[in-house]
């Protein structure tokens, strides 16, 4: 089936070429950063993770979105799904292989990552994300694979798989809630120090996931001779509206706890997020963006009429995928470490190098997904004609 | 060919033996017992502890700006001298009480209170969250004694010690730290660092093993600093834990730790 990801057009040339050059630079920074160490990145002493780990706390998030679309279709068999649960699977693949490269750009000895399966340590949290990531990865690609070849062959997939199907809808919920105890668990980190974490994450993650797959299902549609399906896109329309109802609901518990308790650690946070702390509002223009972004997402997905309209649904989608990934791929992961455990306030900004690198893996998973995409549709197409 | 054969049963001969020696190896290499012996001076105790009596150390640092301690120890631990302060290291350091215990602090504190840096260090908790989240037991809690070890060649620095550490106990090697480093002030009996991994104070259990006190413990002149084994009723920690009111850093946290300070 691979050769299908050799058969393209001029265009999809240049898509693969740009992704490659990006993710080429960005290697080449990881290279700086492994002769120079991480002083090359923003990080400090007191904000001891940046965008890298928050990168990898998002992505985690569309990783997990793809059981949006294999839960209804195999569990309550909505047909509509059919067409695109291997997009959401392979979506996936891509996510999940970005966020392992971001744990890995992120560590201070990246040779050494194995010591992590040579001294197993089932008390360390990120050891437990390692297994289940991996296991994710593994799950999807071969699931999504022998789906796929089966279709082509117009045969019902094996048996085998359908065991793993199962599995891999509640291993999409453990990979987010497992992400979430890694900062849920934290004492004296009061801005992450809360239950609903996960719940939050997991809310979030059914949001920006599926807003992402339907900007894809757009971009397919117009660009090749598949087909997502109307009906596909208007169901998953609405997962999203309740998922990003949720979740801005859940972040209202969180402001709700902190004020109305006024207890000053877990207002610090929300403090230095939106209105900034002794002197520093670093966040303060991204966060009011993400507010103004997700509510503009609220309105424009909960009338019916307006989420229907494609256009408005578009311009919705881009808003919650955004919106999101400012809370939790620019927001979260900072405020945590904002203000320090001393009570003070070091702020972290991004470096080039830092970017890069973060541009380089998000690029190189676009290139998976490219490649991944060009052979599902290749089947698609070839069995259409 | 009837060389070859020869060769054959020579080589075949010689595995033989070599295969029939193979218990004997086994045996000598499975014996029992530990591979090298504890130094019979070696401190013992189930759970070491410290006490800063801030009152002593103030007296000297007004004297005369007294770091005796820190001096010591980053000298003795081949500690480098970053002077950025987002990237340095620190294993003993001074800071303000509001920023030492921002959870009880208060304006109205005494003066002298207030404007004195309290001598922080690793707490060498109870019940590390340090050890609970690193995935790699490279910072470990030693079984004997209770001390909050650190093994750098181990670390991944992948720094969730830190997000761990409720206490800013552990420094990160951003960059090299060698060139921070006098080359004529190395002490080669200890181990200088790599870039990428995570470090901190480590009671000085390579002293305590020899049956010396740890190395700031030794050096302060006034004798602010008190070690010892806080489950022995006996110890002096604990006679002095008995005698005065003493304050430990955000025990709310239940990571129980074991640097009390008296003022
Ligand atoms: S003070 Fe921090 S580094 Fe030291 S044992 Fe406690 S949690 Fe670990
Ligand atoms: S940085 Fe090193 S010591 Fe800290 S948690 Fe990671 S592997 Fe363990």
């Amino acid at each position: 089936m691979l050769e299908k990801a050799l058969k393209g057009g001029q265009k999809y040339w240049s898509l693969l070429l740009g992704l490659a050059i990006l993710s080429g630079i960005g290697f080449a920074c990881f290279m700086l950063q492994l002769n120079q160490g991480l002083r090359i990145t923003g990080m400090s002493r007191d904000v001891s993770w940046g965008f890298y780990i928050a990168q990898f706390t998002f992505l985690v998030g569309v990783a997990a979105s793809a059981v949006m679309v294999v839960l209804p279709y195999y569990l309550h068999h909505v047909k509509e799904f059919g067409r695109i649960t291997i997009l959401g699977e392979f979506l996936a693949v891509s996510a999940v292989t970005m966020c392992l490269l971001f744990i890995v750009v992120d560590l201070g000895q990246p040779m050494r990552l194995l010591n992590v399966l040579l001294h197993p340590t089932p008390n360390s949290i990120l050891f437990w994300d390692m297994v289940v990531l991996n296991g994710y990865l593994f799950l999807n690609a071969v699931i999504g694979w022998t789906v796929l070849s089966a279709e082509r062959k117009e045969m019902p997939p094996p048996k085998w798989v359908k065991p793993l199907i199962y599995v891999s809808i509640p291993w999409a919920v453990s990979i987010h809630t497992v992400t979430a105890f890694l900062y849920a668990g934290l004492p004296g980190r009061h801005f992450w120090l809360t239950a609903i974490m996960a719940a939050r994450f997991l809310a979030s993650a059914f949001a920006s996931g599926p807003s992402l797959l339907i900007l894809l299902s757009f971009l397919i549609r117009k660009r090749t001779n598949f087909d997502p399906g109307t009906a596909a896109i208007e169901k998953l329309s609405k997962i999203v509206t309740y998922a990003m109802i949720t979740s801005v609901f859940f972040l209202l518990l969180e402001v709700f706890t902190a004020f109305y308790s006024k207890i000053p650690g877990h207002m610090h946070g929300f403090i230095y997020q939106f209105a900034g702390y002794e002197g520093h509002a670093e966040l303060v223009p991204f966060m009011w963006l993400s507010v103004i972004l997700s509510v503009t997402a609220l309105i424009l997905l909960i009338p019916p009429q307006f989420r229907n309209n494609e256009k408005l649904l578009k311009i919705a989608c881009i808003t919650v995928f955004f919106g999101l990934y400012l809370e939790k791929g620019v927001g979260l992961v900072v405020t945590g470490f904002i203000p320090n455990v001393f009570d003070k306030v070091t702020p972290y900004i991004p470096t080039v190098p830092e970017l890069a690198i973060t541009l380089g893996v998000w690029a190189t998973g676009f290139l998976i997904m490219a490649i991944l995409y060009k052979v599902a549709i290749g089947v698609k197409e070839e069995i259409r004609a | 060919m009837e060389k070859d054969r020869r060769e054959f049963l020579k080589i075949g001969g010689i595995s033989v033996l070599g295969l029939s020696a193979l218990p004997v190896f086994q045996a000598l290499a499975q014996e029992k017992g530990p591979r090298y012996k504890p130094d019979p001076k070696a401190l013992k105790g189930a759970q070491w502890a410290m006490i800063v009596d801030m009152k002593k150390c103030w007296e000297q640092q007004d004297k005369r700006q007294c770091r005796d301690c820190i001096l010591a120890c980053h000298k003795i631990h081949n500690v480098p001298d970053i002077p950025d302060q987002k990237r340095e290291i620190k294993w003993i350091w001074l800071e303000e009480y509001k920023h030492a215990f921002p959870d009880q602090a208060h304006e109205y504190a005494p003066e002298k209170v207030k404007e004195n840096p309290f001598m922080l260090l690793c707490n060498h908790c109870s019940n590390p969250p340090c050890v609970r989240v690193c995935p790699t037991k490279a910072t470990f809690k030693r079984k004997p004694d209770g001390i909050v070890m650190m093994d750098f060649h181990r670390c991944i620095g992948c720094r969730y010690c830190m997000a761990g550490c409720p206490y800013g106990a552990r420094s990160f090697n951003w960059g090299d730290p060698r060139p921070y480093l006098k080359p004529e002030d190395i002490n080669m009996t200890y181990p200088t660092r790599r870039k990428g991994v995570v470090e901190k104070c480590t009671f000085c259990y390579e002293r305590i093993d020899e049956g010396l006190q740890p190395a700031c413990v030794e050096a302060c002149k006034v004798k602010a600093l008190i070690f010892g084994d806080i489950t022995n009723p006996n110890s002096e920690v604990r006679k002095i834990l008995s005698g005065h009111y003493s304050l430990r850093r955000k025990i709310e946290l239940g990571t129980g730790p074991n640097v009390y300070y008296l003022i």
